[in-house]
This record gives C-alpha cells, sequence and structure tokens, in this order.
C-alpha cells in the first residue's frame, strides 16, 4: 500500500489566549485513507482538526505557530482564501447541522455560494452526492421537504452529501457520530470506509472502537500533545507508549 | 403531607394572579367594545369627520395613523436590522459593542413623551420639517428602534452557531452566510419583533403630540410634510377639547375600539409569524 | 484505575494457572510411571485428562465472552487470545502425557525394559522444566525466561536424536525381536519431544503477549537478542 501525503502537520503549536492548546504537532493524513484521532475530552483533538479547514480562525484571541499544507502548499499562508481551503476541504460536524431549508436547498447552497448558476447541472450534482452519501433512497421523493424533518441519521448523512457536493477533496469528520443512534452510527461508518475510496478522511471520534473500526491511521491525543500516531491495527493491537495503551483499555486516569 | 399542602396553595396563588390578569383584560375590552360598539358603522369607518367632530366617520384618521406607522417602519426597521447585524454578527466582543447594548436598552427605557420632545426639537425645528408625517414618522421609528433592535438580536442569536459554521465550511463567505442562512432563518423572529413594534407604534400618543398631530384637519393628508391626524390623540382630543363632549365621547370610543382591534389583530398576525416559524423548525 | 474487568482477568489468569500445574503434573505422573512400569500411576494420568479437557473448555469460553462483552484493546486483547491460544498447547501437552502412559500400559506388559534408562530421564527433566518456567513465564509476564525456554527446545531435539539413534542402530538393527520393546520407547521420546515443542509455543505466546513482538519462526534472531 503505497501512502501519499495529502495534508501534512508540521510543528503545530496552538493558542487560545495564552493556553497552549497544541504542542508541536506533526501528523500526515494520507491520501484515500481514513486517519483517527482519539483521546479524552479536552485533548485537542478537536481544535487540531479544526486547524485543517480554518474553522478555528473565527474564534477571537488563537494564533498559530507551524505550518499545516494542502497537496504541500501551505493553507494560511496569505495568498490562499480561506473561503477556497473550506471549499476543498469538507466539513461534517458533531451535531448533525442541516440548514432550515429544504433538502435540495441544503445541497445546492454550497454550489450556490461558489458560483454555480447552471441549474440543469445543480440538480445533476444534488442527486448524485445524495446518492454517494447513500440518502437518495430515502428522500427523492421530498426533496421539497424541510431538511429538519428527516431524522438524525438521515440528516447527517445529508449533511456529508452537502460536502461531497462542493467537490470536497478532504472530509473532515469532528465526532460524527456522537448523537446518532447505533444503527445510524453504522450507517456512517460504512459510508466513511467507502468514501475513502475517493477522498481523504480525518475523523475525530470519543468511540475507540469506531476508530478501530474505520480508520488506517490513529493518532492518540492527550494534552494536547500528539503521544502516538501509528497505524490503527498496531495502535488497538500493540501501541507503543505506555500512555496509549493505557488509554486504550481503559486504564485510564 | 405538609409538602403537598404548599404545593398545592402555591399553585393556587398562581392560578388566582392568571385569573385577575385575565380579569383586567377581559374588563378592558369589554368597556371599550360596549361603549365603542354603537359608534362602529361602515361609514364611521369610510367618511371624514362632519361638523365639528360630532358627527361623519374617522376614516382620514385611520389613513393618517397608517402612514405615521409606515413611515416609521421604513425608517426603523433597516436600520435596527443593520445594527442587530452589526452587534451580533461583526462587531467584536468589546467594551464599545457593551456600552452599545445598554445606550439601546435604555433607550428603550427612555418615556415617550420625551421622544416627543426630542422629534420637536431635531426634527420639526432644527431640520425644518414642521409639524408633518416626516417628523412624526422619525420621532416613532426612534421610539420604535430599541424594540426592533433587541428583536432582531434576539432572533439573529437564536440561530443555532452550527448553521453558521456548516455554511462557512462549504466556502461560503461571512457575509453570504449572513444574507442566505443565517437572515432567512432569523427572519419569522425579526418579523415578529416588527409587527409588535408597529402595534406599539400604532398606539403612542406622545412623541406624535409635537411633531405631527393635529386635532382638526379637513380630509385626507396630501403631503409627507403636512399635519396629520391619527388614531390616539384623536381619542385625546375628543375628550378633551371640542364642544359637544357627549358626542365627541361616542366617537373617541369608537375610534379606541378601531385602534384595539388594529393592535389585537397585528399582535395575532405576529403569533401566527412565530409559530410557522417553529412548525418549519420541526 | 481499578477495572472490573481486571478481577475478570485476573481469573482467567488463574484459570490458566491451574491448567498448567494439571499438565505439569500430568508429565511428572507420565515419566514417573514410566520409570517405575506403574500401570497404576499410568492408568491415574489417562482418566486425568479428562479435568484438563474441562479446563481448556472454560477457559476458551472464558475468553470468548470476554473478547464479545469486553472488547478488549491493546495488552489485553493479546492477553485474551494468547490465553486462548495457550490453552490449546497445554492441552495438547496434557494429551501426549496421555500418550506416554499409554505407550507405560505397552511396555509394562512386557518388561524389563529394553535397556537402562539414560537420556530419556535427561529428556524428561528437559520437558518437565521447561512446562514449569513457561508456565511461570506466562503468569510472571517473564519474558527472558521465555526466551530460556524457546533456546531450549534444540536440546530437546538433539535428545530425541540421540535416543532414536541409539534405539535403531543398537537395538533395532541389531536384533529384530526387539523392536516391540523398542519402539514405545522411541516413541515416549518423541512425545516428550512434541511437548517441548508445545512449551515453546507457549513461550512464543508469552513474549507476544507482553512486547507484542513476533518471534514464531525467528528462533536464529532470537538467540542473537538472547546473547546481546
Amino acid at each position: 500500500m503505497d501512502n501519499k501525503v495529502k495534508m501534512q502537520a508540521k510543528k503545530v503549536d496552538f493558542f487560545y489566549g495564552k493556553n497552549q492548546a497544541l504542542k508541536n504537532i506533526n501528523l500526515d493524513v494520507y491520501l484515500n485513507r481514513v486517519t483517527a484521532m482519539i483521546g479524552p475530552s479536552g485533548c485537542g483533538k478537536s481544535t487540531f482538526i479544526r486547524l485543517f479547514n480554518r474553522m478555528n480562525e473565527l474564534v477571537p484571541h488563537t494564533s498559530l505557530r507551524g505550518r499545516i499544507s494542502l497537496d504541500g502548499q501551505d493553507i494560511n499562508d496569505p495568498s490562499v482564501d480561506a473561503v477556497d481551503i473550506r471549499r476543498r476541504i469538507g466539513m461534517v460536524f458533531q451535531k448533525p447541522n442541516p440548514f432550515p431549508k429544504s433538502i435540495f436547498e441544503n445541497i445546492s447552497y454550497g454550489l450556490k455560494v461558489n458560483g454555480i448558476k447552471d441549474k440543469a447541472f445543480i440538480e445533476q450534482k444534488v442527486e448524485d452526492s445524495l446518492k454517494k452519501a447513500v440518502i437518495w433512497d430515502e428522500v427523492k421523493d421530498r426533496l421539497g421537504d424541510s431538511a429538519l424533518r428527516l431524522s438524525g441519521g438521515q440528516q447527517q448523512r445529508l449533511c456529508i452529501a452537502r460536502c461531497l457536493a462542493v467537490e470536497t477533496e478532504v472530509i473532515l469528520f469532528d465526532e460524527p457520530c456522537a448523537s446518532l443512534d447505533p444503527i445510524s452510527t453504522a450507517k456512517i461508518e460504512e459510508l466513511i470506509l467507502e468514501l475513502k475510496k475517493d477522498y481523504s478522511i480525518v475523523i475525530v471520534t470519543h468511540n475507540m472502537q469506531q476508530a478501530a473500526r474505520v480508520s488506517d491511521y490513529t493518532g492518540f491525543f492527550l494534552l494536547g500533545e500528539l503521544i502516538e500516531f501509528g497505524k490503527t491495527q498496531d495502535i488497538f493491537t500493540a501501541p507503543k507508549d505506555k500512555k496509549t495503551e493505557a488509554y486504550i483499555t481503559g486504564r485510564f486516569g | 403531607m405538609k409538602k403537598s399542602v404548599i404545593q398545592n396553595s402555591g399553585f393556587f396563588l398562581i392560578f388566582l394572579s392568571m385569573l385577575t390578569t385575565l380579569f383586567f383584560l377581559g374588563t378592558i375590552i369589554y368597556f371599550v367594545v360596549a361603549r365603542g360598539a354603537e359608534a362602529i358603522s361602515w361609514s364611521f369607518l369610510t367618511q371624514v369627520p362632519r361638523n365639528a367632530m360630532t358627527e361623519g366617520g374617522v376614516a382620514p384618521v385611520i389613513v393618517g395613523t397608517f402612514y405615521l406607522t409606515l413611515g416609521s417602519m421604513i425608517f426603523a426597521v433597516p436600520l435596527g436590522l443593520a445594527c442587530a447585524i452589526y452587534i451580533c454578527e461583526y462587531s467584536p466582543k468589546s467594551f464599545v459593542v457593551n456600552l452599545i447594548r445598554v445606550s439601546i436598552n435604555n433607550l428603550a427605557g427612555v418615556p415617550s413623551v420625551v421622544f416627543g420632545l426630542f422629534g420637536l426639537a431635531v426634527f420639526v425645528n432644527f431640520m425644518g420639517f414642521g409639524v408633518s408625517i416626516l417628523s412624526g414618522s422619525l420621532t416613532l421609528g426612534i421610539l420604535a428602534l430599541p424594540l426592533i433592535i433587541s428583536a432582531s438580536q434576539e432572533a439573529l442569536m437564536a440561530v443555532p452557531h452550527s448553521i453558521r459554521e456548516a455554511s462557512l465550511s462549504l466556502g461560503a463567505s461571512k457575509w453570504e452566510t449572513i444574507k442566505r442562512i443565517v437572515l432567512p432563518t432569523a427572519l419569522p423572529g425579526i418579523l415578529t419583533g416588527v409587527i409588535l413594534s408597529v402595534g406599539r407604534v400604532a398606539g403612542e400618543t406622545a412623541p406624535i403630540l409635537f411633531t405631527a398631530a393635529a386635532f382638526y384637519k379637513r380630509g385626507y393628508p396630501k403631503s409627507i410634510f403636512g399635519e396629520v391626524m391619527a388614531l390616539p390623540y384623536h381619542i385625546y382630543a375628543l375628550m378633551t377639547e371640542g364642544t359637544h363632549p357627549d358626542q365627541q365621547r361616542v366617537i373617541a370610543y369608537g375610534c379606541s375600539l378601531v385602534l384595539l382591534i388594529l393592535v389585537l389583530f397585528i399582535s395575532g398576525f405576529a403569533i401566527l409569524l412565530r409559530q410557522r416559524q417553529r412548525s418549519w423548525h420541526g | 484505575m481499578e477495572r472490573h474487568f481486571d478481577t475478570e482477568l485476573a481469573d482467567l489468569k488463574c484459570g490458566i494457572l491451574k491448567m498448567g500445574d494439571l499438565v505439569e503434573e500430568a508429565i511428572i505422573d507420565s515419566v514417573g510411571a514410566l520409570k517405575e512400569l506403574n500401570k497404576a500411576r499410568a492408568e491415574r494420568v489417562i482418566t486425568e485428562d479428562k479435568v484438563i479437557d474441562e479446563c481448556e473448555l472454560k477457559i476458551d469460553e472464558e475468553c470468548l465472552d470476554l473478547l464479545a462483552l469486553r472488547q478488549p484493546m491493546a495488552v489485553d486483547l493479546r492477553f485474551i487470545t494468547m490465553a486462548m491460544k495457550i490453552s490449546t498447547d497445554l492441552e495438547r501437552m496434557a494429551d501426549l502425557a496421555v500418550d506416554i502412559s499409554q505407550r507405560v500400559l505397552e511396555l509394562a506388559d512386557r518388561p524389563p525394559l529394553l535397556k537402562p534408562l539414560v537420556d530419556i530421564p535427561k529428556l524428561t527433566l528437559l520437558a518437565q522444566r521447561m512446562t514449569r518456567d513457561v508456565i511461570s513465564s506466562f503468569i510472571n509476564k517473564d519474558v527472558d525466561l521465555a526466551r530460556q525456554v524457546i533456546l531450549c527446545d534444540r536440546e530437546a531435539d538433539d535428545l530425541r536424536n540421540l535416543v532414536q539413534q541409539e534405539l535403531l542402530h543398537d537395538y533395532i538393527s541389531k536384533n529384530k525381536a526387539n523392536i516391540s520393546r523398542a519402539i514405545p520407547l522411541l516413541l515416549v521420546a518423541r512425545h516428550l519431544e512434541r511437548i517441548c515443542d508445545h512449551a515453546t509455543n507457549i513461550a512464543e505466546d508469552v513474549i507476544y503477549m507482553v512486547e507484542a513482538k513476533v518471534v514464531k519462526h525467528h528462533i536464529e534472531k532470537l538467540g542473537q537478542e538472547g546473547q546481546a
């Protein structure tokens, strides 16, 4: 298995005011692989994933040191537009957050803000995205209904479809199943495994079994540091660091 | 045993308070309807006052109130909304913003007659608009501004942070996010605030006392620089001036009923809007 | 942090320890029976084997339950899966003790012994020691001891070959009549060597369990490591 680096974090430090939230993180995200980040609450994993699409710069009084690159290009370079980065790097959030609009408008929104006006193209794209997110059959007869009427699991798949429509290259999942039941969770996990054929995926999860099931690489975060990063099967059968082992076997604390 | 006694007596007191409130509301409505109903007729609503306001209808008065209210909203809604967007979406959370918030809240607490005096000084005299629909509308607009700002602010803040993030994460700019996601989502809430302030503005007397209202004016208002008759002031005038108090009183109650129905109608519309918003949000 | 799971793991460990004791006893009894040509002792080993079989089933069931219910990770996962493999090896060792006992019964029917036992007792001692050591290495997570066990395996092979050659050259090829008394001895040596093989397997599992290193089929490397 050849691994091509899609995104790379190098010597990343991140601060909320004077509090250092991330310390010297070095991590590669590989093309067409699923990279999982695990760790206890407040370990910085969510903060870290939000650096990949520059969402943290919306939070006041934060600062970043180090370099995060996409296909070798520094995404924080002054010449790079955050809007452009966010189009190429989609994000699925902890709680399903569809817009209070129709199912169709939820998907077409991303296309419209990116300046696409061709109606036929938009319709085709909406259908393709919903199909790719395996929700088309459930919603094809009610595209005009409010997206808020869908179940939690369906809403989350709709949010994934929304990302896919803008032809994102990387998808960041920030605890995507935290508020879903096991069946919906299983569907999302299947979807992630399917999507990695075409996308590079980063997932933050509290559920270690989930990380084990869906990811190819796993990073363990603790108190803002990346303690261990490696192939998922190695992390879960034979972690090198005692702290990683304590965490994944539940001996933590 | 003892706990349940305390609880039941507590509930009883609360129930009693509710009944008292309903009693006053009912009494007011009954009082106004009972006295005003005899004045109400088709001609009352459509004709001009006649015979030193002892006969005829109050159509120009209703129209005047309508113009004043509309004018105040044209002025206050865009300004208030822009202000709310600035405070909620753009301004960094700082001392200055807090100051602005406090000022707006204080503005809401200023007595309406003070607004009237302000209108007289600034719009009527300083700006030279004279006693006119324009001056009255601007004064009422300033009165409505804090209401509209705080209602809009609340509506904007009620838009979940998560859907703003969703929009930004799809490559939308901040302005696009506000325009296409935040405002449409907040719109029912904003409209509710606007309509409620319409109800408030329509019933105000003091701000138009010195700035717009005329005791008696022949026919319909012709220009925004002209004086105008308006329902609340008309009621006041009928009860305090004129030469035929008995006939005038009947007309005053009629006007009160019209004003009451107008305001209730507007509030009802606001409630309806809010409900529609809730059902859409599932 | 103390976990309830730890108690369950400790129980599992106890089960393995108990089974290991029984297996060790079975081996001692079977070779003891050989020395004494004691039929009663040999038969006891054969009947006692049932207890060990039950132990294996119980341990496997416990392991499966823990895997299904606790979804163990890392060191716990390695411990439980290795416990399953170790119980299988222990059970095979007990079976070999039974096989030795059966050979004893055959020999006891045609006394006396073909020759005085020289190398077989050495092999016996080695098998016993390896069994004891490997169980203690599992219990104490003692990888050094486990490595020594693995290195002993070659010695066991050598001893077996010695016995085999002696019997073939000095007895069987000289007098065909010796065959019926030589073959059981030959087989005993073979069984003992197999016991050592299983002990080696367990030792390899212990090393994987503790260090997450696969040492199976890499015995040369291990020797170097041992010296280093």
